[in-house]
């Protein structure tokens, strides 16, 4: 299944760093989410777009992970070439990783 | 325990208007904050102040003040904004004049000074932030500095009994600590309840992002009534106890769910939210529905606060030239790829001198580059997009040019074509001694 089915999610901006939380609908689906939802997944599914490091947070208590991206802005909301420069559609991207689920 | 109700009156400069009145007229509050201050919004008011020195605030700020200061008045609701931008003095004077000539001359309005630290920045040689180098190598391309103020001087200046406290650059949840402070005579060392009120103030600051704006998707997650979106209220105690909520019957939602986003929204580490009066630390906030568009957020605590303010530095950086035109139809992606490629050829050519371009066709892969929109359908129309970055304003013309001419030198069929060029103002971030930067109060006569 899709990232989509068992987690929302908000981009947020700060200079050229992008963050990105990912929030389980349902607390169950938590684990899930901190099995496969990693960092070094999320750096590569951004390849190309994300130039810089990938730091995953962990919020238990929201079930929630929140994804700090450097270098991820073309050069910052001020200054970028991009159409959408603060990259609010980001989090519309990381939706569509595939989760593998054994216990739906 | 005593309670205070603030409401969230616009989360940046250009928002509805509407919700705001909504608030003052229905919302039972006690404070409206409008936060309007994005960051290069200052760097760009200072320019507009250093052609005409009565000018260099927010440019909605009349339209506002005159929307909600009758209803504000009425029921005694202190208004906290930073539409002061680069000229807080000037936008508390033209407030004063808008109060009086709505019949509300006794309105007391003051103006928070003392975040425009450029002075102090160019003495120090500050390291920047983002990336390698110091302040000085902006040179004269530098505009200004200023740096995030805290709660404290609007807390000041509401407790010297203040109607409207009108700021220039200040931290966001400042603008919504500062009453609690006042209300409740919050020391200013107490960091738990420092961090629990930045907890509230960092989920009111942008207003209907926590109402359910920029939340909704269909079949996941409904929003209902979006064209009638109603704008946050936070209920807060004394003891730093928060309940979210709206006006009851406006659009839009609050649930546990939107509060938790919203929480996250432009966050790094969770542990260390970094703000001029407190470093707070959001990893221990629960959130819970309690009744239908009311979500108790518990648990925010924090740290000492640190020895530095964060400085908003703000420096003409370059130009980006742009050019758009659009293909539609059997064949329209073969053609809106064609048409890259004769502009790709085309900068080269012709000598366009861009340190950076791009090239990208909206509607395929714009937004998240080649890798990530490979797997999509082809569609049936798409817009070609060139953009680059020079050095002056006569190389970027030239990129839009480039596009433009596809009209008769292009692919078949191409419309729309469109061009700008623009200077970019962008902004850097620097450290600086805290004690450099001093705010001061002014009260405007009406």
């Amino acid at each position: 299944m899709k990232l989509r089915e068992i987690a929302h999610s908000r981009t947020g901006d700060k200079g050229n760093i992008s963050n990105i939380s990912v929030i389980a609908y349902d607390a169950k689906h938590y684990p899930l989410l901190l099995a496969q939802v990693t960092g070094a997944r999320v750096k590569a599914h951004f390849a190309g777009v994300v130039e810089g490091e990938v730091v995953r947070y962990e919020l238990p208590n929201i079930a929630a992970l929140n994804f700090v991206m450097t270098n991820a802005l073309g050069g910052g909301v001020t200054r970028s070439l991009a159409l959408d420069a603060h990259g609010k559609s980001l989090s519309s991207a990381l939706l569509d990783l595939d989760i593998e689920d054994s216990n739906p | 325990m005593r309670t205070i109700r603030i409401g969230s009156g616009a989360g940046y400069s250009g928002d509805r208007i509407e919700p705001a009145i909504e608030l003052a007229e229905k919302g039972d509050i006690q404070y409206l904050v409008f936060e309007c201050l994005g960051e290069r919004t200052v760097a760009l008011a200072q320019q507009a102040r250093m052609k005409n020195p009565d000018s260099g605030y927010d440019p909605l700020l009349e339209e506002r003040m005159r929307a909600v200061l009758p209803a504000c008045a009425s029921k005694g609701i202190k208004i906290v904004t930073n539409m002061g931008a680069a000229n807080p003095l000037a936008a508390a004077r033209k407030t004063a004049e808008i109060a009086k000539s709505l019949g509300l001359p006794s309105l007391q309005i003051a103006a928070i000074v003392g975040d425009d630290v450029l002075d102090a920045c160019k003495d120090g040689d500050l390291p920047i932030m983002e990336f390698d180098g110091t302040i000085k190598q902006f040179g004269n391309r530098l505009l200004s500095a200023n740096a995030y103020l805290g709660a404290e001087p609007m807390a000041q200046a509401l407790t010297q009994g203040a109607d409207v406290v009108i700021t220039g650059r200040a931290s966001d949840p400042a603008l919504f600590l500062a009453p609690m402070i006042h209300a409740f005579g919050w020391a200013m060392d107490d960091w738990n309840l420092l961090g629990q009120g930045t907890v509230a103030g960092h989920l009111l600051e942008c207003a209907g992002q926590i109402t359910g704006g920029y939340f909704a998707d269909p079949g996941y997650k409904d929003v209902p009534d979006l064209a009638r979106l109603g704008f946050p209220i936070g209920e807060v105690g004394e003891n730093g106890d928060l309940v979210i909520t709206k006006v009851a019957g406006s659009g839009g939602a609050v649930t546990a769910q939107t509060c938790r986003e919203q929480l996250l929204y432009e966050v790094h580490d969770p542990r260390q939210y970094i703000q001029p009066d407190v470093v707070a630390d959001f990893s221990q906030v629960k959130v819970e529905e309690i009744a239908p568009d009311r979500v108790r957020v518990s648990g925010g605590r924090g740290a000492r606060r640190t020895d530095t303010l964060k400085v908003s530095v703000g420096y003409v950086d370059s130009f980006i030239g742009e050019g758009q035109i659009s293909y539609a139809g059997p064949g329209a992606l073969a053609r809106g790829r064609l048409a890259l490629e004769i502009v790709r050829e085309r900068l080269k050519l012709t000598g366009v001198a861009a340190s950076e371009l791009r090239f990208e066709l909206i509607g395929v892969d714009s937004l998240h580059g080649a890798q990530i929109s490979a797997r999509a359908n082809e569609p049936y129309e798409v817009r070609v997009r060139v953009a680059g970055r020079t050095e002056n304003l006569r190389e970027a013309i030239r990129i839009g040019n480039e596009v433009e001419t596809l009209y008769t030198n292009g692919p078949a069929a191409g419309g729309g074509a469109f061009k700008s060029a623009r200077d970019v103002v962008a902004v850097a971030s620097v450290l600086l001694p805290r004690d450099l930067a001093r705010p001061q109060v002014r009260f405007v006569g009406s």
